[in-house]
């Protein structure tokens, strides 16, 4: 500052108002450079990758889509590039991985969506780039290894055969989804030509992913989570026992069994093996309305999936709820509402001992000269239980498979548990048949979600796709 | 083949950008004098290069003469103006001109590069505006009354806003304008200088509760013709100034406090308001409305990354407003988020140059003038930016200088002149207490004051 040195400590008091608004604007400045910066670090991607930019597709003009690779190395998806210079994106395994994979003609679905950015983003070599760049060819895309496996997928797809319904096979200790299949399908090969078609059959909505995106009745799966509220409230299954006699009434409100069978002397093991709707009933009315909600809360229902474009599911038990409800509620009918992703994830908390990987799809991005350009690793997307939970619900989906609803699930060469459901959807009774479960309860491996819709009972029908998926799994 | 030379100049752009915010942060923080025109002229060359390169990269792409032309008429601007600043005006800073002459460049550079016919207009409106830009400093150096015209101020202010509402009211539109000047811009001088001019000298509370009347009068039309952004700006900057002239923190609080039922009030009773902060909150989810415009915005400066998609390879066009509101997100898209970071950083030492003309000239009037244009500059560059980063909720301003638009490159340019005006008259004031040291050390007291001097800011 040029000031005369005898008035020097007045003048500087004479500024201070000055510097310290100017401070406060240097602040505004340095917070908009750090939110800028935090943005390009930290926020950018999910607006890169949003199916609404259309800017990656102008990325089109000088590079050619990069592959999908499942994990046992098969094309999923590639782009053949004609002599004329047009180009077609070819699907070989056709409707197998119609949904997962998705499709980029007539707008964009599944991984073409979601990974569009990365399938058109070229990390070929600088001197390859340079080489093309004045031979005036399109660069190659960079190809995304999926952790998708072609064995277990179409285990998956052929154990659903004509049925409508969606199977998902994932890790429970990583997240990375194996096979996920929804039906009815469609073959991605032919967007274009059956485009009309597709979006006009509104009740076989077969464009829409159901193993992520359907919402179903969760049926007996539910008692998964009346147990963990049960379990939360009186921190152990012992000492518990019901005397099932087919048909219980509260008031004017009644609930039977699954065909009216008579499960007799029951403890909670036996109640939730036998999937005992009395025994749930009952325990539903006891915990009340607002702990059931909480403790379905904590797992996820009512709340966003780690994956954002995952169908939220949806529980509205409350205090105006009244008896029959709250009965309903707790065996899995009522109105709630579930995806079979939902019911994945639940499982896999339950598998990993309380601890909720992110699903995820994409192992690695790779550039065309096949070196990496980018790796995911495991993230954890939350806690949803405690361990001691976690193992208690084990026991009980393991009683399950040692003799309750799921009993052909054992003596395989493996150990397996997992819950069976079958939630009714009409007035006349039918239903959607369930089985959520995972095999090897020493070190969980495999987590399976099954739903078939019009099924029947769990057992009947879901349950021989989960083995069909677990037998793939162990002996190929 | 353009593409590779457009790959690669987008390294060199970004280079020539951060070496020139170098050089221009080595003469705001170390203000040893020796260096100065070895940094000025250094700021020149690495301007030149940057402008050179930039012109060149959208000439190959677009193979159109007019790009060639009009590079040659914005170079002949500036070499016009370098020129005769430093022969009209040697005591200007050479700084302020400098960075004003870069901030220019780079709109018109971004204006060529959406907008052959706006950067044109832009180009043609800046020259005459260079006209004022040149003329204003002498004038701040001969009246030495404008202090005294207070009422002069405030009633142009009202008369300018009242002209406006009464007048545009058969047209609807989302701002008013009175053949093509936005009001907000044609107030901008005048509403610092009524407030400093009412302020400066030991205001009354009387005088107080007049002066604060007849701003909240003027930011209340503004607030009516739906222009809540300059209103803002407005607002602050009084606050700022009535902070600094009757240095009580009270004002401050008290300014708040309304701001905060204000913008409440605005809340509830606009629903453009509530559409810009839904927009604000979850922009994704109401993409297809009001959250079109912020979401474009993202996936601009997002998809650019750090170091850009390259000039002309991005689509910024799709941004709707991008010339006025979004030309940042526009130089994020193209020359990337590192280069866009020396932006704010330049922006951020503009600001400072003007406080540091605040601090340390000693007529009270002109300290406060300085710091009220200086405050309005800060926080609409805030509100553009910040609004186009949607650190905040988007308000509608543009970027000084830099964004297209006659009304706010006129006043701008007005402003900075003022500013100049301002540093030419510290520098008198120098030389004046120059001179009464040495008449001083002449009468060679025994008891004297010693004149220390120490280094000069710029």
């Amino acid at each position: 500052m040029a000031s005369p040195g005898g008035e020097k400590g007045k003048e500087t008091d004479r500024n201070r108002e000055y510097r310290l608004a100017a401070g406060f604007f240097v602040l505004i400045f340095l917070l908009m450079a750090g939110y800028l910066i935090y943005f390009q670090a930290a926020l950018s991607e999910d607006f890169i990758n949003s199916p609404y930019n259309t800017r990656q597709d102008s990325f089109a003009d000088r590079v050619i889509r990069g592959d999908i690779v499942s994990s046992d190395s098969q094309l999923l998806a590639y782009t053949h590039v004609n002599e004329d210079g047009s180009s077609d994106r070819i699907y070989p395994y056709g409707n197998l991985f119609a949904h997962v994979v998705g499709f980029e003609s007539n707008g964009k679905s599944g991984l073409e969506a979601d990974a569009n950015f990365l399938l058109l983003s070229s990390h070929e070599y600088f001197v390859t780039q340079m080489k093309n760049e004045f031979q005036g060819r399109k660069n190659q895309g960079d190809a995304i290894h999926t952790s998708l496996d072609t064995s277990l997928q179409s285990a998956a797809y052929y154990a659903l055969g004509e049925n409508r319904g969606a199977v998902i096979a994932m890790e429970p200790k990583t997240g990375r989804i194996l096979a996920m299949v929804s039906k009815p399908d469609f073959d991605p090969n032919f967007m274009w030509q059956n485009w009309d078609y597709l979006v006009k059959d509104e009740n076989d909505s077969s464009l829409l992913n159901r193993a992520t995106n359907g919402a179903y009745p969760p049926g007996s799966t539910f008692k998964l989570v009346t147990a963990l509220d049960y379990y939360r409230r009186y921190k152990s299954f012992e000492g518990y026992s019901y005397y099932c006699e087919g048909e219980v009434t509260v008031g004017t409100d009644s609930i039977h069994c699954y065909e009216y069978s008579v499960h007799g002397q029951e403890d909670f093991y036996q109640a939730f093996a036998n999937s005992c709707n009395c025994a749930f009933a009952m325990i539903g009315t006891v915990l009340g309305p607002w702990s059931l909600r909480e403790t379905a809360q904590d797992l996820l229902f009512n709340r966003n999936l780690p994956i954002a474009s995952y169908r939220q599911s949806q529980f509205t038990l409350g205090s105006r709820s009244d008896t029959r409800m709250i009965m309903q509620t707790a065996i899995g009918q009522g109105d709630t509402l579930v995806s079979p992703m939902h019911l994945a994830l639940i499982t896999c908390a339950v598998a990993n001992k309380g601890v909720l990987m992110k699903p995820s799809l994409i192992d690695e991005v790779v550039n065309a000269s096949g070196d990496s350009v980018r790796a995911y690793h495991p993230e954890q997307a939350g806690v949803l239980m405690s361990q001691e939970e976690a193992d208690a619900l084990a026991g009980l989906m393991e009683a399950v498979v040692s003799y309750g609803t799921a009993v052909s699930l054992g003596w395989n060469g493996y150990t397996a548990a997992g819950k069976t459901g079958s939630a009714e959807y009409n007035e006349e009774g039918a239903s959607h048949s369930w089985f959520i479960g995972y095999c090897d309860t020493e070190d969980p491996k495999l987590v399976v979600s099954v739903i078939v819709e019009g099924g029947g009972a769990g057992s009947q029908t879901a349950v021989p796709i989960a083995k069909q998926l677990f037998d793939t799994y162990y002996y190929g | 083949m353009v593409n590779i030379f457009v790959e690669l100049s987008k390294y060199v752009i970004l280079t020539l950008m951060v070496l020139y915010t170098f050089h221009c942060a080595s003469m705001v923080f170390s203000p040893v004098r020796g260096n100065k025109e070895w940094h000025l002229f250094m700021q020149l060359l690495l301007m030149f290069g940057l402008d050179s390169l930039s012109f060149l990269v959208l000439f190959l792409q677009q193979k159109d003469l007019w790009i060639l032309l009009y590079y040659l008429a914005m170079m002949a601007l500036f070499v016009l103006l370098q020129l005769a600043y430093r022969t009209l005006y040697p005591k200007a800073s050479g700084l302020l001109l400098n960075n004003t002459c870069m901030m220019l460049s780079l709109g018109f550079i971004m204006l060529c590069r959406l907008d052959m016919a706006s950067a044109a207009k832009q180009l043609i409106i800046a020259a005459v505006a260079s006209g004022l830009f040149l003329a204003v400093p002498s004038m701040i150096r001969q009246m030495r009354f404008l202090k005294k015209l207070a009422w002069l101020y405030g009633g142009a202010g009202v008369l300018i806003l009242m002209a406006v509402l009464g007048l545009a009211q058969s047209s609807y539109g989302a701002k008013l304008s009175l053949m093509g000047i936005q009001p907000s811009e044609a107030i901008k001088i005048t509403f610092v200088f009524f407030a400093a001019s009412m302020l400066w000298h030991r205001p009354t509370k009387a005088r107080i509760m007049i002066t604060a009347f007849l701003q909240a009068v003027q930011i209340g039309i503004l607030v009516l013709s739906r222009d809540l952004g300059s209103a803002l700006i407005f607002f602050v900057t009084f606050l700022i100034m009535l902070y600094i002239s009757t240095r009580r923190a009270g004002y401050l609080a008290l300014g708040l406090g309304v701001g905060s039922v204000a913008s409440v009030v605005a809340y509830h009773s606009f629903a453009h308001v509530r559409e810009r902060v839904s927009a604000f909150l979850h922009p994704l989810l109401v993409y297809e409305n009001e959250g079109y415009q912020i979401v474009q915005s993202l996936f601009a400066i997002g998809t650019g990354g750090w170091f850009g998609m390259g000039l002309g390879k991005g689509s910024p066009q799709v941004i709707p407003v991008v010339k006025n509101d979004f030309i940042f997100s526009a130089v994020c898209e193209e020359l990337g988020a590192v280069f866009a970071l020396c932006l704010i950083a330049l922006c951020m030492m503009f600001f400072l140059i003007i406080v540091n003309i605040s601090l340390q000239i000693r007529n009270p009037f002109y300290k406060l003038v300085a710091i009220g244009l200086g405050t309005e500059y800060a926080f609409q560059v805030f509100l553009t930016i910040g609004g186009a980063i949607k650190m905040i909720p988007l308000t509608g301003v543009t970027l000084p200088l830099i964004s297209y638009g006659g009304s706010s490159l006129v006043s701008t340019l007005l402003v900075l002149a003022i500013i100049q005006g301002l540093f030419i008259y510290r520098e008198d004031e120098e030389e004046e207490i120059e001179r009464l040291r040495r008449q001083t050390e002449k009468a060679s007291l025994p008891f004297g004051f010693s004149w220390r001097r120490k280094g000069k800011r710029d």
